[in-house]
């Protein structure tokens, strides 16, 4: 009772405390998420064309990451790679989500053979390691920055599907559920206004920190090679091409620092969520 | 271990002088919240005493305290002794002998406190390595010994079973063997029957004051129960949001009880008052009696239903058969599994019979689809036992009113929104938790709106799961009124469900009492509770709980006071 009132006294979001750590991990995935939009604000060098004589320069004011060996600014590198590593993310999860949450849906509400159809594929798609299934797909289809995102995409539909069904199954014996079908709610119904809304949650807390780790996935294809070749900048290809150059270690610092940190900070948002959900 | 009674004699004498355990100004703090304040209680050796309070009235956070169980951020001030030790200052290394050993612990719920992965007799034999025996076979036997003593028929079977393997009962007697398997000199019994049937509930109760008085245990009983108290207990302690409220006897609490709280709490409780609501029930449109002139609104006639369970054919629901007059409340009243839940499923349309017929309102049920059933459901709706999960937790307040008749397409939108309100003030809530979503309402609150959205289609018949057995009594008082208002004000006809036979006493004017499967016993309310002809059903009255024998009379002679019947629902206050 008292913990009730307390919440209501205070108000919607603002009883919602966030502790210093998420804070910090949201400023980070803000501050990605601007350079991903609008990169050019965050830096005025070029990430193609570089400055011969400024080949291989250590972090300074001045390039804060260094040069490569083009001599060009891996800050900027960095900054410009931004938009396809963490949009392919987004892609690859948004394909997890629809298509795993649909199957999941699907099985969970239907039942019988529908579910045990949907189940033995999604058992298929578990067992083989995703990964190497992103590795297939992605050769498959064509090296290529979008392909990548798909491949990922497509690994991750399996775990999805798991976690959606799990939570439908659940929430379809909940007593509100059986309480709506006699209030006159059609199946329908009953699936999208309460089936889905429950289960969403925790299906998107799930979807944060399947983002964090398409990050890493896509980062480690582009690494192998399947992504988009050079110019562009993925954080996977920029470490990728830093390897070469071991007597200047930034070029793999750099981008690896930045990589860890945003994987880092959306674990940590995932693991707020689930908590405070 | 020496043999204790034998030691108890010999100190008894020199130690009645102080209390086994002394709680002395006990406050309790999570932060700046506090909420234990200034608790102070005496429990002598070989006594009992009974700390009774609502969900939130601090009574576990005490018991906690004592047990040294806090959760790390809680701050505790204050005194507490056993057996003379200032126990908050004890070391752990000194504390953790008498955890156990000197003072006993009974679980609320027993499906939850014991290991499932592992048999009863392994975990059965942890408790009996807190004595010095020396070798296995002495345990064992101590152990089977021990269930024997808690009444368990086949102590060997059930230290060879799983804890899945045993009824919920069965499984309370187990804890509490372990608890006194150490012949502890306090045991708590933290709610020890809350989970438990009417009947079990008695058992279990006689057994733990037998264990208390053959093996000299102090009790220490933490219930909500004020019935139960009062039958039992040697002292009351009465609490509310962390202050004691009265203390004393039972005989001095019932009869002069000083604060308002308490005599709040004493008008709750249905087996005290099963008279409370005559006036209420009066107002309406009644036309009790088994004449056959009444129209019924509701007609069941030999119903049977047997499910498959594992092969082997089960009968639920065994030819049975009741009408129920419009406009009265009929009780289906039996333990669990008695058949009751499928009764009303079946009642709903959501199972149908093998044979028989029902008719709700003149309308068929069994033998329809869901789709023809619709239009049933208009006029036939439900409030389930649990607000906690009877409300999508994700919907708001207005949303989940007006959700029957957004589905049934009735009205304007403005007329809805109307029904809505009107419907919520029927039930006692304000207009101001229109946007909330149910975590942010109370348990009565909640199932106020289970009522309000059943009743905004303005059904002729409402089941009632037995809506109030997971709310406090005088929560579950509130609700009882705001039901008996609304059927005297809408001619509703209740079909309600219960193992609360006190309740069933106070809301309803026909029972049939369930057994297996079977209608054992039927009649108006005052025929079965006067003179039950059945062995059962007079097992299930006497199970009730009366208040202390010597106290009864005094209630009797004291009439309810009518300043505490309330004719129309009022606004909830809490």
């Amino acid at each position: 009772m008292t913990a009730v009132s307390h919440v209501t006294a205070a108000g919607g979001l603002a009883a919602v405390r966030v502790p210093p750590a998420v804070a910090l991990s949201f400023a980070v995935i803000a501050l990605v998420i601007a350079w991903s939009i609008v990169p050019g604000l965050f830096t005025s060098f070029d990430p193609v064309n570089g400055v011969p004589a400024d080949k291989l320069l250590g972090p300074s004011a001045a390039h804060w990451f260094g040069t490569d060996h083009l001599g060009r600014d891996l800050y900027t590198r960095v900054v410009y790679g931004t938009a396809s590593s963490v949009e392919s993310a987004l892609i690859a999860v948004s394909i997890g989500v629809a298509a795993g949450g649909l199957i999941g849906l699907l099985a969970g509400f239907l039942g019988g053979w529908v579910d045990v159809v949907l189940a033995r594929l999604v058992d298929v798609l578990l067992a083989i390691p995703s990964f190497l299934l992103a590795v297939i797909i992605v050769t498959a289809l064509g090296f290529d920055t979008i392909n990548v995102a798909i491949a990922t995409g497509f690994s991750t539909v399996a775990v999805f599907a798991r976690v959606m069904r799990s939570e439908v199954i659940k929430i379809r014996h909940a007593t509100f559920v059986e309480a709506s079908f006699l209030l006159g709610g059609s199946r329908w119904h009953i699936l999208s206004r309460h089936v889905l809304p429950n289960a969403s949650r925790s299906v998107l807390t799930l979807a944060v920190l399947r983002f964090g780790l398409s990050i890493l996935v896509i980062a480690s294809l582009a690494f192998l090679g399947y992504g988009d070749p050079p110019p562009a900048s993925d954080w996977g290809l920029l470490i990728s091409i830093g390897k070469n150059y071991l007597k200047w270690p930034w070029l793999v610092y750099a981008p690896a620092f930045v990589t860890i940190a945003t994987v880092l900070s959306i674990n940590r948002i995932s693991r707020w969520l689930r908590q405070t959900a | 271990m020496a043999p204790p009674d034998s030691l108890t004699e010999i100190l008894a004498p020199a130690e009645t002088l102080a209390p086994l355990l002394r709680v002395d100004g006990l406050s309790v703090f999570y932060g700046s919240h506090q909420v234990v304040t200034d608790v102070r209680f005496e429990l002598a050796r070989g006594k009992s005493l009974a700390l009774i309070g609502e969900s939130g009235s601090g009574k576990s956070t005490i018991v906690r305290a004592v047990l040294r169980l806090l959760p790390g951020e809680a701050r505790c001030t204050g005194c507490v002794a056993f057996d003379g030790q200032e126990l908050p200052g004890l070391s752990e290394r000194r504390f953790r002998p008498l955890r156990g050993r000197a003072i006993g612990f009974v679980p609320q719920d027993p499906g939850n406190a014991l290991n499932p992965a592992r048999t009863i007799g392994a975990q059965a034999i942890e408790a009996a390595a807190l004595l010095d025996l020396p070798d296995k076979a002495g345990r064992t036997a101590l152990i089977l010994e021990t269930f024997v003593r808690v009444g368990l028929d086949n102590p060997r079977r059930v230290y060879d079973s799983y804890p899945h393997q045993l009824s919920g009962g069965m499984l309370q007697r187990v804890l509490i063997g372990l608890a006194v398997l150490p012949r502890p000199a306090l045991l708590v019994a933290d709610e020890p029957t809350s989970s438990l049937d009417v009947t079990l509930q008695k058992r279990i109760l006689d057994l733990l004051w037998r264990l208390r008085r053959d093996l000299d245990i102090s009790l220490l009983l933490i219930t909500h129960d004020l019935a139960i108290a009062a039958e039992r207990a040697d002292s009351l302690v009465v609490l509310k949001d962390g202050a004691v409220q009265e203390a004393g006897s039972p005989a001095a609490v019932f009869a002069s009880p000083a604060s308002s709280h308490a005599r709040s709490l004493l008008a709750a409780v249905p087996a005290l008052n099963p008279d409370r609501y005559a006036g209420l029930r009066a107002r309406g449109p009644r036309c009790i009696g088994t004449d056959a002139g009444v129209a019924s609104k509701i007609a069941v006639s030999s119903v049977t239903k047997t499910f498959m369970v594992d092969g082997k054919a089960l009968t639920a629901v065994d030819n049975v058969s009741f009408t129920v007059p419009a406009g009265t409340t009929h009780a289906l009243v039996g333990e669990s599994g008695s058949g009751k839940t499928t009764m009303i499923r079946l009642l709903l349309g959501l199972e149908q019979p093998d044979t028989g017929d029902i008719s709700v309102a003149g309308e068929q049920i069994a033998g329809r689809s869901p789709g023809s059933l619709r239009a049933v459901w208009r006029r036939l709706q439900i409030v389930y036992q649990n607000p906690f999960t009877s409300l999508d937790p994700t919907w708001k307040v207005e949303h989940l009113v007006r959700e029957p008749l957004d589905r049934f397409h009735i009205g304007t939108r403005r007329e809805r929104a109307e029904r809505v309100r009107e419907a919520l003030a029927y039930v006692g809530l304000g207009e101001h938790l229109l946007s909330r979503k149910p975590v942010a309402l109370s348990g009565g609150q909640r199932q106020r709106v289970a009522i309000a959205r059943a009743l905004v289609l303005k059904p002729d018949v409402i089941v009632l799961d037995e809506p109030t057995s997971a709310l406090d009594v005088s929560v579950q008082a509130g609700i009882v009124e705001v039901l008996l208002s609304l059927q005297a004000e809408l001619g509703l006809t209740y079909v309600f469900v219960s193992h609360d036979l006190a309740l069933v006493r106070q809301l309803a004017d026909t029972v049939c009492v369930m057994h297996r499967g079977r209608i054992i016993e039927h009649g108006t309310v005052m025929d079965i509770f006067d003179s039950p002809r059945q062995p059962y059903t007079r097992s299930l009255l006497d199970s009730l709980p009366s208040g202390a024998a010597a106290v009864d009379p005094l209630l009797h002679r004291r009439p309810e006071p009518l300043g505490t019947i309330r004719p129309t629902p009022r606004a909830l206050t809490a």
